[in-house]
C-alpha cells in the first residue's frame, strides 16, 4: 500500500472497489424497499416489481446509445465552424 | 388618460440599470443590490387586476396588471437579478451589468403586462439586451453568436408581431389572454413564444450563444428569456395539445445534445432546453395541476440553473477552461464549487429532497392522473436521462474523473474557490434548492391554482431513487460510451453558419476574372457619368440652382394663367 501513499484517498483502486460494493448495495437496498410500500399503478405496466429501476436503466442505456448512433453523422471536429 | 400611481416594477430594474455606469466602487454595488430590492417590493404592492391603463391608438395598453402567476414569474425573475448582481459583483463588464439589468427588468415588465402590444415591446427590449449581455464577453466567438442569436430572435420578433397584428385585427382587442391555436395568426402568436422557449428547429440558438458569454453573463441568461416564454405560453396557450408534442420532443433534444457535448457550459445550455421540455409538456396538458407544475417548475428551475451555471461560471473565472477534456479533479482545489454545483445538479434531477423533487413530478403526476400514457412513459425516462446528462455528467467530468492536480499540471492555473461574494450566491441558491425541497409549502402558496399534491408519499420516493439511482449505474456502466472527444455536435444551426455560406459561395461572381474586372469599370464609368451630369444641373453654378427674380416667376404666372384663359375658351 505503500506506492499509493502519494494517489489521493479517493482515487486509489481500493477506495473505487469499495465505492462500486457500497453503490450496488444500495441499488439493492432500493429495491428491496418495494416491498415496504403499495404503489398506485397508474398504466398497469408501472406497477410491476422494480419497475422503475429497470425501465431507468433501460431508458438510459437507450439513449447513450442512440447519441453514440446520431453522433457518428453529426460529430465534428470542434474546430469545425472557426476557419470563416 | 388615467395614471395611476403605480409604476410597472420592470421599469425600475430598467431605469434602475441605466444609472449604474454613473456610480463607482462601493456606490454601484450597493445600486447594484437595492435595484432588485426595491423591484421586489413594488412587485408584491401591485394588487390583483390592471392597475394602469394608456391609451394608445384606438386601444387601451395595460402595462400593470397583477395576479398570482404575474407575482410567481416577476417574483423569480427579481430573486435571480438580486443573487446574479451578488455573483456578478466583480464583473468589470459595464455593458454586460447594466443589459443584465435591463433586462431582467424586461422579464418583470412582461410577466406584469396585460396587453399584447406591453409583452411585444418588454420582449423586444429582452431580445436587445441580452444580446448585449452575451456581446459583452468580447470575445471573437461571442460577437458572432451574438449576432447570430440577435438574428434568430428578431426573426422571431417579426413572427409575434405578425401575429399580435393579426389577434388584434380579428379579435379588436389587445387584451393578453388565453386562446386557442385554430388560425394562422394564433399559430404566428404560439410560433413567435416558442422561438423563444427553444423549441424546434431554432433550438440551437440557445447552446451556441448562452455558453459563449462571460462566467457571469451566462448565470444571467439561463434565466430569463426561456422562462418569460413558459410564462406566456402558460397564460395564453393552456391546454394546446400540440406543446405536449412539442415538449417532449425539446425533453429528449436536451438529452441527446448534451450526451454528446463536450463544452461544459454547453452541457448545461442543452440541459435548459430538456427543463423547458418538462414545463411546456405540462402547459400542454393544461390541467390545474400540470400548470402549477410547470409553473413551480419554473420557478426551481431558475435556481438551480443559476447555480449550476455559477459553479461552471466560477470554475471559468478561475481557470477559463470549458471543456471537459480540460477538466477534472477539481474536488480538492475547489470544494464549495463541487458541493454548490453537485446540489445544483441533484435539484436538477428531481432527487428527493431537493427543490427538483417538489415540483417536476408535479408535471409527470398530471400525466399520469390524466391518463396520458406516452407522455408519462416518455416523461419518467427523461427523469432517467436527465440525471444522466446533467445530474451525474456535469459535477463528473468537471470536479471528479481525473485526479486532483491534472489542471495544475496541464495548464499551471491555480484554481481556488472563488471571491467571497461569488460563494456568497452559490451557497443562497443552494440552501434555496434544499429549502425548496424540505418545505416546499411557500412555493406552493405563490403558484396560480390551490395545491392539493403531496410529493413525499413513500411509493413516490422509493421510485424516484430506483429510477435516479439505476440511471447512475447506467452512467458508470457505460463510462466508456460517454468519454469525452475534442468534438461538437452538427445542429439546425448548420443551415445559416455552413450550408447558406456554401450556397453563396457556389453562385457568387467570382472577383478578378477579366470579364468582371471589365464589367466593374463600366458600371464605374456610368455611375461617375451619371453623377456629373447632375452636378452640372442642380450643383452649386447648375442651371436648376440659380436664384430667380420674383419679377420672372410673376411673368410665368400671368403666361400661364392667359394659356389657361385661351384654352378654355377653345
Amino acid at each position: 500500500m505503500s506506492d499509493n501513499k502519494d494517489i489521493h484517498w479517493l482515487c486509489r483502486p481500493a477506495t473505487i472497489k469499495k465505492l462500486w460494493v457500497i453503490g450496488i448495495a444500495i441499488l439493492v437496498i432500493t429495491v428491496a424497499l418495494e416491498f415496504t410500500i403499495h404503489p398506485h399503478a397508474y398504466f398497469g405496466v408501472d406497477g410491476w416489481f422494480g419497475f422503475n429501476a429497470w425501465f431507468g436503466f433501460l431508458s438510459c442505456a437507450a439513449m447513450v446509445l442512440f447519441a453514440k448512433f446520431l453522433g457518428i453523422f453529426l460529430k465534428r471536429e470542434d474546430t469545425y465552424y472557426d476557419d470563416k | 388618460m388615467m395614471i395611476n400611481s403605480a409604476i410597472p416594477p420592470g421599469l425600475i430594474l430598467i431605469v434602475g440599470a441605466m444609472f449604474l455606469p454613473s456610480l463607482v466602487g462601493n456606490a454601484r454595488k450597493t445600486a447594484m443590490l437595492l435595484i432588485p430590492v426595491l423591484t421586489m417590493y413594488m412587485i408584491w404592492a401591485v394588487p390583483d387586476g390592471v392597475q394602469l391603463t394608456v391609451p394608445f391608438l384606438d386601444y387601451t395598453l395595460e402595462p400593470l396588471e397583477g395576479d398570482k402567476l404575474s407575482r410567481l414569474f416577476a417574483t423569480i425573475f427579481t430573486l435571480m437579478a438580486f443573487v446574479g448582481g451578488i455573483f456578478a459583483l466583480n464583473q468589470k463588464s459595464q455593458i454586460e451589468l447594466i443589459s443584465a439589468y435591463a433586462y431582467a427588468g424586461g422579464a418583470v415588465g412582461v410577466a406584469m403586462a396585460g396587453d399584447l402590444v406591453t409583452v411585444f415591446i418588454f420582449w423586444e427590449f429582452m431580445a436587445v439586451a441580452s444580446t448585449l449581455v452575451i456581446w459583452s464577453a468580447r470575445t471573437k466567438e461571442s460577437y458572432g453568436a451574438s449576432m447570430r442569436y440577435a438574428i434568430v430572435h428578431l426573426f422571431g420578433g417579426v413572427i409575434l408581431m405578425i401575429g399580435v397584428i393579426g389577434q388584434v385585427y380579428h379579435s379588436g382587442s389587445v387584451e393578453f389572454t388565453a386562446m386557442r391555436a385554430d388560425s394562422w395568426w394564433t399559430w404566428m402568436l404560439l410560433a413567435g413564444f416558442l422561438i423563444n422557449a427553444g423549441a424546434p428547429p431554432f433550438s440551437s440558438w440557445l447552446p451556441d450563444a448562452y455558453p459563449s458569454a462571460s462566467w457571469s453573463g451566462s448565470v444571467f441568461l439561463s434565466a430569463f428569456t426561456t422562462k418569460t416564454a413558459v410564462y406566456v405560453l402558460i397564460r395564453s396557450f393552456p391546454g394546446e395539445q400540440v406543446l405536449i408534442y412539442v415538449g417532449l420532443y425539446m425533453v429528449f433534444y436536451g438529452i441527446i445534445y448534451a450526451l454528446l457535448e463536450n463544452d461544459m457550459r454547453r452541457i448545461l445550455a442543452y440541459s435548459i432546453i430538456n427543463q423547458v421540455g418538462f414545463m411546456v409538456t405540462g402547459i400542454g396538458i393544461g390541467t390545474e395541476l400540470a400548470l402549477n407544475g410547470a409553473s413551480a417548475h419554473a420557478f426551481a428551475h431558475i435556481i438551480y440553473k443559476a447555480l449550476l451555471l455559477m459553479s461552471a461560471g466560477a470554475v471559468m473565472y478561475e481557470i477559463n477552461k470549458r471543456k471537459c477534456t480540460d477538466l477534472g479533479g477539481l474536488y480538492k482545489a475547489m470544494p464549495l464549487t463541487m458541493v454548490c454545483g453537485t446540489i445544483g445538479a441533484l435539484a436538477i434531477s428531481g432527487f428527493p429532497l431537493t427543490s427538483g423533487f417538489t415540483t417536476k413530478t408535479m408535471i409527470a403526476s398530471a400525466a399520469a392522473v390524466e391518463h396520458i400514457d406516452y407522455a408519462w412513459f416518455l416523461l419518467e425516462a427523461a427523469s432517467a436521462g436527465v440525471f444522466l446528462h446533467a445530474g451525474i455528467k456535469f459535477p463528473w467530468f468537471v470536479f471528479f474523473q481525473r485526479a486532483p492536480g491534472y489542471v495544475e499540471r496541464e495548464f499551471g492555473a491555480k484554481p481556488k474557490d472563488p471571491p467571497f461574494n461569488m460563494k456568497l450566491a452559490m451557497v443562497i441558491f443552494a440552501a434555496l434548492c434544499i429549502g425548496l425541497g424540505l418545505y416546499p409549502e411557500p412555493l406552493y402558496a405563490l403558484l396560480p391554482y390551490s395545491v392539493d399534491f403531496e410529493p413525499y408519499k413513500p411509493a413516490k420516493v422509493v421510485h424516484m431513487l430506483e429510477l435516479l439511482l439505476f440511471s447512475g449505474f447506467a452512467f458508470f456502466v457505460l463510462l466508456k460510451m460517454m468519454k469525452r472527444t475534442l468534438t461538437i455536435t452538427l445542429d439546425f444551426d448548420w443551415f445559416y453558419r455552413k450550408f447558406f455560406n456554401l450556397l453563396h459561395e457556389e453562385f457568387v461572381i467570382k472577383h478578378g476574372g477579366a470579364a468582371f474586372n471589365a464589367f466593374k469599370s463600366a458600371c464605374v464609368h456610368r455611375v461617375n457619368h451619371l453623377i456629373k451630369y447632375v452636378f452640372k444641373h442642380h450643383g452649386p453654378q447648375g442651371v436648376l440652382a440659380r436664384t430667380w427674380p420674383t419679377g420672372s416667376m410673376v411673368l410665368w404666372v400671368a403666361i400661364l394663367l392667359g394659356l389657361y384663359l385661351i384654352v378654355y375658351y377653345i
